[in-house]
């Protein structure tokens, strides 16, 4: 893309929060219940609590991204 | 000047060598390559799998020194560099867990590998020809078949400890028949990586490739390279009777024997620790002299597994050698 000069928007580099509902769907963040240790994910609104045993304490699930370390 | 370095209760003396050209008019001591020849000496006390110590009689200290620094910091070897975490839900942090994976010695005969080029891309960088893939891949598990009573971690749980052993091969390309012999596996298998616990996950791989000490302590080949001067013990008076046992009692055990008239006499000063403890007795005062030989010098080589301890030796004087090559033909100062 170039620097200069203006560029009208299109559906392509229309950002998320521009194009609206697709970002709604999806969004929860993965969470692991810090008690029964079992998988799920919570969307913003929801309240902090395990959806199997209730417990309240929650760990962010880890990215699945692969990270490269240097062993030094 | 003698060869003897005196140690002294508090000091010691005749450190330094002298024989180099232009010091004194007696001698000339220029180098002379069958001089040398006639003069130095290589005994070996003992090889095995991992240690060597052996004797260089007849060399200065600058080589001596060289050879024991360029062991450590020089001669190249294969250790982990990259590591790739998929992941890694354990208690111990990625970057600490790469480093415990870097400093892993690894048995590979660094002869196989080439220097990975940091001028390349880093999309093309690594080959098959100058990096070793491994994978750790574990999993920690409940024991369904646990010994009741037996709260062992190694009892409840399966792969609660991560070993280097469980580092595995990955050969890549043409290293399926290159390494089919002898496959990289880790010199100590039982180095403890990390603890897991039911649920926890490490998953990574590593690259590994041919460094050198001096760029970090994982690339040495050696785990201590030394040398120490041969102790010299001098009995100047004759010390006899309960005074020899005494004497005897201040050098480790095997250095000084008694003759049968009750004289005390060294046996093998190579033995001695040069504690100096004889020097704070009165009663020995001006009766024996402590030295060490300035030339002779007591090498213990200890590899990390990779290299036969003999074989980190050759390639130091190798290193050397084409040090002095480089050195020779530079263009400043070259005379001849």
């Amino acid at each position: 893309m170039s620097r200069e000069g203006f560029v009208p928007p299109t559906t392509a580099n229309l950002g998320n929060a521009a194009s609206g509902i697709q970002s709604l769907k999806n969004y929860g963040v993965k969470y692991v219940c810090a008690q029964c240790a079992v998988n799920f994910s919570l969307s913003p609104k929801e309240p902090v609590r395990c959806k199997e045993c209730g417990h309240r304490v929650l760990y962010k699930a880890r990215t699945k991204r692969m990270v490269q370390f240097e062993a030094r | 000047m003698s060869n003897i370095v005196g140690i002294e209760h508090d000091r010691v003396t005749n450190t330094v060598s002298t024989d180099f050209p232009g010091y004194s008019i007696e001698a000339n001591n220029e180098f002379d390559i069958e001089e040398f020849k006639k003069k130095f000496q290589i005994n070996i006390s003992y090889i095995t799998e991992r240690t060597a110590n052996f004797d260089l009689i007849g060399i200065d200290t600058s080589i001596a020194n060289a050879f024991r620094r360029i062991m450590i910091a020089e001669v190249p070897s294969v250790a982990a560099e990259h590591v790739y975490v998929f992941n890694n839900t354990s208690v111990i942090q990625d970057e600490v867990l790469a480093h415990r994976i870097g400093l892993i010695p690894l048995k590979v005969d660094p002869d196989t590998l080439t220097w990975v080029d940091q001028t390349v891309d880093e999309k093309d960088r690594f080959t098959d020809d100058n990096t070793i893939v491994l994978s750790l891949d574990v999993v920690c598990t409940k024991n369904p078949n646990a010994v009741p009573g037996d709260n062992r971690a190694e009892n409840l749980y399966r792969n609660s400890n991560v070993y280097a052993k469980d580092l595995k091969f990955e050969p890549q390309g043409r290293q399926t028949e290159t390494f089919e012999k002898n496959p990289v596996v880790p010199c100590d298998p039982n180095i403890l990586l990390a603890k897991l616990r039911p649920g926890q996950e490490i998953s990574l791989r590593v690259h590994c490739i041919l460094g050198i000490g001096s760029d970090h302590a994982k690339f040495s080949p050696v785990s201590t390279a030394s040398y120490r001067l041969l102790p010299v013990i001098d009995i100047l008076k004759p010390i006899a009777g309960s005074d020899a046992l005494e004497f005897q009692k201040c050098f480790p055990s095997g250095v000084i024997d008694i003759k049968e008239n009750g004289e005390a006499f060294v046996k093998d000063a190579r033995k001695d620790t040069v504690s100096r403890e004889v020097l704070r007795h009165e009663k020995f005062n001006g009766k024996v002299k402590l030295g060490r030989q300035r030339d002779h010098f007591i090498f213990n080589v200890e590899s990390t597994g990779a290299m036969p301890p003999e074989e980190i030796f050759f390639k130091s004087v190798r290193v050397l050698r084409n040090k002095a090559e480089y050195l020779r033909n530079c263009p400043i100062g070259n005379l001849n």
